[in-house]
């Protein structure tokens, strides 16, 4: 603990000081680091929790196969969705509909192929717009309307489920072959969605730290007021965001439907969406509004990830897996708010 | 110090920078202000007093376009302008300080500072540039903060004050309206502030407007004062003119009168 509270001063001062001043050693440099950093700490539990599975089942674990599950299956949709939860979160509001336009995009997709005869590419980008549409009712719902986002996007999922389950009688429908092709791009190939997930992390951790827009979402989450009065056009910041979330559902749900090769209605739901604000909790964002971080969600995913697919790889069977995994989720946001504690501490 | 200059009122307002003419707003049944005229001389502090309810925020967030007023007009720099948002507002040179401040806690100070008004490079922002500019104005108007990376969230009230009044100045403002800078404010941090009123007045550029509760701060700091009642300007002397007790005695005459005035009508 004193390791930490007594910062950069000491840590910086010559050899051969007083006893107080020590040399600035690895360690901590370390804990410096983790002292600075709000990413560093759900950074160090992903760690531990990778060696912690590598070590123990290290061949069928560190498999390239395991890995590409972990990261690009299992973890990918989570990380894309979550990017849209923290700047939903950031902002002061949430989105519980984002599961269910992953659900319905990929029919929509199909229904415009089979049914409409519309070309592909044309059909893939009217599903990924009906991302933003539906992003822009939860924010009229929310922003024009008044209604709390939590009740908005509870009342647009439903109304989501409902259309698909009625549109496909709840029936899963194939990949038409016309779109096999592009769909290797989108998630079909063993890493795409990964590789879509690190370029999305990075375009978006640009967006919140180095851009007016990330600037005016922790303003208007912050205090929504104050930003206001400052100017700041809190409403439009909010449809934006809104938009964002679900086009990023709909972008995860055909990546998810072309990886399977199926198109199911019962993929996505609330699921994908509470894994994902998890992650984003996980990796340092505040449910409260005001703070957040793209690369901490995406470290947030990681842990998530490594925890459901470990467990698999560990042989636990699918009933009591659940336990185990709330448990561990539990755990490691113990160890996150405790170091996350150690840092504020350091700091001051 | 004695040489400061005292602005002259000219009787045809030609040396005005601001001028609201017959304002009168109405929330419902509610008249919160009733035909008040209130001009601003060009480099001069105008405090304006009042008790609580009397119309003073209305009246400035009529003049800062966060309000639309029933009736009346405004005139800036000899030109009627209809403000249509607080942006329009300090697009022409009206800057507000409110009270609750506007600071976005979790930022930076030096995003505070350019909040809404950032300077990007192919449209990222450009963080270096304005943490130069925004330590070089907080040290030319003489704000002393740790740093100006720090959050916002980490300051005293007298230095998040200072740093939306400095916000307010270096947007180059013609005309400065704070909300009460001094509510709520420790002797020392109210004299910071004080300080830096003075230091405004003393370069000149920037004309300001000040809500205040305390006579005896607003006849240290301000070159004229009006007085709002029950919707109305009834009081306007230069600060010189005038003094706490005069004040004060306006205040409790008029508390007096409205008393007997609801004992008769019960």
């Amino acid at each position: 603990m004193s390791e930490i509270t007594e910062r950069s001063p000491q840590a910086v001062s010559p050899p051969g000081g007083p006893p107080a001043k020590r040399v600035p050693g690895p360690l901590r440099s370390a804990l410096n680091l983790l002292a600075r950093q709000r990413e560093a700490t759900v950074f160090v539990v992903a760690v531990v929790l990778l060696l912690y599975f590598g070590i123990k089942y290290n061949s069928t674990f560190v498999s390239q196969t395991n890995l590409a599950n972990l990261l690009s299956e299992t973890g990918s949709p989570i990380m894309i969705i979550a990017i849209g939860e923290v700047f939903l979160l950031i902002c002061g509001e949430i989105d519980l509909s984002v599961g269910f336009v992953y659900t319905f995009a990929p029919f929509l997709m199909h229904y415009l192929i089979d049914f409409y005869h519309v070309p592909v590419v044309p059909a893939i980008i009217i599903s990924l717009l009906f991302g933003l549409l539906v992003g822009a009712a939860n924010g009229f719902l929310t922003v024009t309307m008044g209604l709390p986002s939590f009740i908005t996007t509870l009342g647009t999922g439903f109304i989501l489920l409902g259309l698909t389950l009625t549109t496909s009688h709840a029936y899963p429908a194939t990949i038409s072959a016309s779109a096999v092709g592009i769909g290797r791009w989108i998630g079909a190939a063993p890493w795409s969605q990964f590789i879509w997930a690190v370029a999305l992390t990075a375009i978006f951790y640009v967006v919140l730290t180095r851009t007016k827009w990330g600037l005016y979402t922790i303003a208007t989450g912050g205090n929504q007021l104050g930003a206001r009065e400052s100017g700041i056009k809190t409403g439009r910041i909010k449809y934006g965001n809104f938009m964002l979330c679900a086009t990023l559902g709909a972008l995860v749900g055909l990546q998810n439907a072309f990886y399977t090769n199926t198109i199911d209605p019962s993929a996505g739901g609330f699921q994908p969406m509470f894994y994902a604000v998890t992650a984003a909790v996980i990796g340092g964002t505040a449910m409260l509004g005001g703070q957040g971080t793209i690369l901490g969600a995406f470290l947030g995913s990681i842990v998530l990830a490594t925890l459901l697919n470990g467990l698999n790889v560990a042989g636990i069977s699918a009933n009591p897996l659940d336990i185990i995994l709330g448990a561990a989720i539990l755990l490691a946001m113990i160890v996150n708010v405790r170091l996350a504690r150690l840092r504020a501490a350091g700091r001051n | 110090m004695t040489a400061e200059p005292t602005p002259t009122v000219a009787a045809d307002g030609s040396g005005d920078v601001l001028r609201v003419e017959h304002i009168s707003k109405r929330f419902g049944a509610v008249r919160a202000l009733n035909d008040v005229n209130l001009h601003l001389v060009q480099g001069e502090v105008l405090g304006l007093l009042g008790d609580n309810g009397a119309g003073k925020s209305t009246l400035i967030k009529i003049m800062c376009g966060f309000q639309i007023p029933t009736a009346g007009r405004i005139v800036l720099e000899g030109q009627e302008i209809t403000l249509k948002s607080v942006d329009h507002a300090r697009s022409l040179g009206i800057d507000t300080v409110f009270q609750d401040l506007a600071l976005i806690n979790e930022l930076t100070v030096y995003h505070n500072m350019f909040l809404n008004r950032e300077r990007t490079r192919f449209s990222l922002l450009n963080n270096r540039s304005m943490r130069r500019t925004a330590k070089e104005q907080l040290e030319r108007i003489g704000v002393d903060l740790p740093s100006v990376d720090a959050e916002v969230a980490k300051l005293s009230g007298g230095q998040r004050q200072a740093i939306a009044v400095a916000r307010a100045v270096t947007s180059n403002a013609k005309v400065l309206l704070l909300d009460e800078p001094l509510a709520a404010m420790g002797a020392k941090e109210g004299a910071m502030i004080l300080e830096l009123v003075k230091d405004l007045k003393r370069q000149g550029q920037v004309s300001i407007i000040m809500i205040m509760h305390n006579y005896g701060q607003a006849l240290e700091v301000c070159d004229r004062i009006n007085l709002l009642q029950h919707g109305e300007i009834t009081f306007d002397k230069l600060a010189k003119d005038t003094s706490v007790q005069e004040l004060n005695d306006i205040v409790i005459e008029e508390y007096r009168r409205a008393l007997a005035e609801r004992e008769k009508s019960a």
